[in-house]
C-alpha cells in the first residue's frame, strides 16, 4: 500500500512543482492564474496522499516523505517530471495527466479502502476541471494557426513515449488490485487510450504510430531532468531542516 | 474582453466582479472561474462580451443623475421597521 500511495503523492507533487514554474510567466494573466490554481490543486492532493502514507512509515512526517527522500525513492511517472516546454506542451502534458487521473479516481472512489476512496472523490472534482480546461486549450491549438498546430504536433511527439509510464505498476500493486483496493492498471490504460483517441479524433490530431514507451516509471528510474527538480524542491528543507511556514 | 458577474450566494443578484480576456465564451467562463472564484466567492458566474455593455458614460450626467438628489420622499425612511425584521 505504501508504494501505491507514494506513486499517487509523488505524481501530484512533481506535476505541481513543474506547473508552478509557470507562475508569473503565463501567456496572460487569466491563464497564469488558471495554471497556478491547477498546480495548487496538485500540491493539495499530494499533501493528502503523503499524510495518508505516513501511516505506513513510522516516525516519518508528510514533509519527510515529500522533501527528504532521494531520487530513486520517488515513484512518480516520468511524464510528470518532463519539462514544460512551450505552452502547447504544458497543456498537452496536463491534459494527458488529467485524463489519467480522472479515470483513476473514478475507479478509486469505489475502493475497498474507504480513506483512499474519500481522497479520490475529493480530488476528482478538481481533476474534472483540469480535464475541461486543458481540453478547451487543445481545441484552440488544434484548430488554430499553422504555428499552433505545429507546436501541438511537436508536443505529442515529445511526450507520447512517456505516457505509458503512468500505468506502470508499483511492486505490490497487483495484490492491491486483487483485494479491490486499487483498479487494474491495464484496464486504466485501455480506457485512457480510448478517451485520448476520441478527443484526438475530434481535434483532428494523430496518435504516434511508433508504440515505443519509456520504461522505469514507478521503479525510481527517472529522466535526466528529475535531479534538478529535486534540488529546487528540497532546497529549503535541506538548508533549514524542519523549517515550517 | 468579457465582463464578469458573480453571484455570491443562491438567490442574490449577480454583481460585477471585473473583466477577463478570452477568445471564446467557454474560455471566458473558465477564466472568470479561475480569476474571480478561487476563494469561494461564487455559486454562479455570468460572462458578457464587453462590447454589449451599454454605458451612461458620455451622457449629460447632470440631467441624468442630479434630479434624484432632492427627492428624499422616494426613500422608504419614513416607516417604522419592526424590531424583528432583520437585514433591511
Amino acid at each position: 500500500m505504501k508504494n501505491y500511495l507514494l506513486k499517487l503523492a509523488d505524481d501530484t507533487l512533481i506535476m505541481g512543482q513543474r506547473l508552478a514554474e509557470w507562475c508569473g510567466k503565463g501567456p496572460y494573466l487569466e491563464e497564469d492564474i488558471a495554471l497556478t490554481n491547477i498546480a495548487l490543486d496538485y500540491l493539495g492532493q499530494s499533501s493528502l496522499f503523503y499524510k495518508y502514507a505516513t501511516q505506513f512509515y513510522e516516525g516519518k512526517s508528510e514533509d519527510d516523505l515529500a522533501f527528504l527522500r532521494y531520487e530513486h525513492e520517488y515513484l512518480n511517472a516520468q511524464l510528470t517530471e518532463f519539462p514544460n516546454g512551450d505552452y502547447a506542451q504544458t497543456i498537452l502534458k496536463t491534459y494527458f495527466f488529467a485524463v489519467y487521473q480522472k479515470i483513476l479516481f473514478e475507479k478509486l472512489m469505489k475502493s475497498q479502502d474507504s480513506q483512499l476512496a474519500a481522497l479520490a472523490e475529493k480530488a476528482l472534482k478538481e481533476v474534472k476541471y483540469h480535464y475541461a480546461h486543458t481540453k478547451t486549450w487543445l481545441n484552440v491549438f488544434a484548430n488554430g494557426t499553422e504555428e499552433s498546430i505545429n507546436r501541438l504536433g511537436n508536443a505529442v511527439g515529445n511526450l507520447w513515449e512517456y505516457t505509458g509510464g503512468l500505468f506502470d505498476k508499483t511492486e505490490e500493486e497487483e495484490n492491491l488490485t486483487k483485494l479491490e483496493i486499487v483498479p487494474d492498471s491495464e484496464m486504466l490504460e485501455n480506457e485512457w487510450q480510448g478517451t485520448i483517441q476520441k478527443d484526438f479524433q475530434e481535434f483532428g490530431m494523430q496518435i504516434p504510430e511508433n508504440a515505443f514507451m519509456q520504461k522505469g516509471s514507478r521503479k525510481g528510474i527517472h529522466t535526466e531532468y528529475f535531479g534538478y527538480i529535486l534540488c529546487e524542491l528540497q532546497y529549503m528543507q535541506r538548508a533549514y531542516p524542519g523549517c515550517e511556514w | 474582453m468579457w465582463e464578469v458577474f458573480i453571484q455570491t450566494k443562491p438567490g442574490l443578484s449577480h454583481k460585477h466582479a471585473g473583466t477577463v480576456q478570452a477568445a471564446t465564451a467557454e474560455m471566458a467562463l473558465q477564466n472568470a472561474r479561475d480569476v474571480y472564484t478561487r476563494r469561494k466567492e461564487g455559486t454562479s458566474i455570468w460572462v458578457v462580451p464587453t462590447k454589449y455593455i451599454v454605458t451612461s458614460e458620455g451622457i449629460d450626467k447632470e440631467a441624468f443623475f442630479d434630479p434624484a438628489d432632492d427627492k428624499l420622499y422616494r426613500h422608504p425612511t419614513f416607516y417604522q421597521i419592526p424590531n424583528d425584521v432583520k437585514n433591511m
